[in-house]
């Protein structure tokens, strides 16, 4: 079978994108319906509103910048309109986007209102629109493409099917030279040793370890029963019984790659390969986090039936689930329910999966984009002030 | 056995069960499985096995494969996932009733 040429966009720093997305962003709530109004005026542009941005300090802030401007700064962007209620923080996003040489302009609501501000923001959101318009696909090259992977709504026939067709991609990415992240951090309970094994060397493996032992004794500390929440009731009603059994069927999809590094939530990758990043399971917030730290393209493998999208990161879905294929079919791109019967090798799921990677990458709508699923969640580490 | 069409057809002539490691103590049902004998087939490995299954197990859920005293560690993915709260006989369902985390200190 001959390999389909990729294309993508090429951005000014040199990283790769396979969407055009024109953004506009709020820097906190406050600024949410000045961002829906411009997108609203110019059709197009996708608005990402979110709930935080005011009183935040410390870590949890340089999370929630990190993760704005890695939104902004993605290589699935195009052109980017940032406004908040203030200048000050709203100059710190504009300029951590402007290091991408892509076109960025910030608007602040003091001292002008939303009305000034929304017809301001939907000028430039507009001549955005016509210049991302002449931006030309480009052939690219696989190693070019940061992928990241996280499940969810997660079965027993997650680990036997849906998990495994990813560590194919996984193994055939990474050996072609491409970056792959994954995370959930908590999601790893019981089969930690494993990924903390394959850490590349010592000083990755105590970062992992780090951030394993850290996220494990908030969990424990917090004397909580988890049994419903992690496993969730959907995992459960699936056959799921215990952390554990779920942690091994997600660690299932990882590859047999080596992990390379082991990275802070939204923390962009530096080495090609298997990166481990800190994270919650949570779909949106995940995909958030690895979106923001540069991820173009998302492979979600769920088993139940999780209908995750993401606004800039197209998000692939599969299953094994044949009762999730036939009463969810509009959320599912790729059926390997047949791995059920052994109807046919693991290699030829593979096939299947990189075959819609590759249109994915091309242009092809996701199921998520074509329903027009936009989840944008920013984590928090803790309260605000 | 005879199906909707009255017509006779082998028994089991597919797979009920999947394990994924040579030594592990569950499989998990890839069909809706009522009591009686079953086909169980590993994903390590081109071995089937008959097992004798001693209540329904519906679709993604664990049978056991041996005999589990309570108390004792639950092997699946060739990895300690659970331990038994219950003596689980080979052929019952193996699920959040008779097996429990050994990870979340909390959790019932």
């Amino acid at each position: 079978m001959a390999a389909q040429q990729l294309t993508g966009f090429r951005r000014a720093d040199g990283r790769v994108g396979i969407r055009n997305h024109v953004v506009a962003l709020p820097v906190d709530d406050l600024s949410n319906a000045a961002v829906e109004a411009i997108a609203a005026l110019v059709p197009g542009v996708i608005a990402l509103p979110h709930a935080y941005g005011r009183l935040q300090f410390g870590e949890d802030l340089e999370l929630t910048f990190r993760t704005l401007i890695g939104t902004g700064a993605n290589p699935n962007v195009a052109g980017v309109v940032v406004v908040g209620i203030e200048p000050n923080w709203t100059s710190r996003v504009v300029e951590g986007i402007a290091v991408t040489g892509k076109p960025v302009v910030g608007l602040s609501i003091e001292r002008h209102g939303d009305l000034a501000t929304i017809a301001a923001g939907a000028r430039h959101a507009a001549r955005l629109m016509q210049d991302a318009s002449e931006l030309q696909r480009e052939p690219v090259e696989r190693s070019d493409i940061m992928v990241s992977i996280k499940c969810g709504e997660s079965d027993t026939t997650s680990g036997l099917g849906a998990n495994p067709t990813v560590s194919e991609v996984v193994d055939r990415h990474v050996a072609a030279g491409g970056t792959v992240l994954f995370g959930e951090t908590t999601e790893l309970t019981g089969g930690e040793h494993l990924i903390a094994a394959r850490c590349v060397d010592d000083d990755v493996r105590a970062r992992f370890q780090g951030f394993f032992d850290d996220y494990f004794a908030q969990v424990e500390a917090s004397g909580a029963d988890l049994l419903g929440s992690q496993p969730t009731q959907g995992n459960i009603a699936g056959g799921l019984s215990t952390i554990e059994e779920k942690a091994l069927g997600n660690i299932s999809k990882t590859g047999s790659v080596p992990v390379v590094d082991a990275l802070a939530p939204a923390q962009a990758p530096t080495r090609r390969g298997l990166n481990f990043m800190d994270s919650s399971s949570a779909a949106a917030e995940f995909i958030t986090l690895v979106a923001a730290a540069g991820a173009v393209l998302h492979l979600f493998p769920t088993g139940q039936g999780n209908i995750i999208g993401h606004p800039i990161e197209p998000v692939i879905k599969l299953t094994a689930n044949p009762v999730t294929v036939s009463t969810m079919s509009e959320h599912v791109d790729v059926d390997v329910s047949g791995l059920l019967q052994l109807d046919y090798p693991l290699a030829e799921a593979g096939d299947r999966l990189m075959a819609m990677v590759d249109r994915t990458i091309c242009g092809r709508l996701t199921a998520a984009e074509a329903i027009g699923h936009r989840e944008f969640v920013i984590t928090k580490l803790y309260r605000s002030a | 056995m005879t199906d909707a069409h009255g017509e006779d057809r082998p028994e089991r002539d597919s797979v009920d069960f999947l394990a994924h490691d040579d030594g592990d103590h569950v499989a998990v049902a890839v069909r809706d499985v009522e009591p009686g004998p079953a086909m169980v087939a590993w994903l390590s490995s081109p071995e089937r096995r008959s097992v004798r299954v001693t209540e329904a197990v519906p679709f993604g859920h664990k049978v056991a494969l041996a005999d589990l005293a309570e108390g004792a560690t639950v092997v699946e993915y060739g990895v300690a996932v659970a331990v038994a709260t219950a003596a689980v006989p080979a052929g019952s369902l193996v699920h959040t009733h008779n097996v429990r985390s050994t990870k979340w200190q909390h959790s019932s």
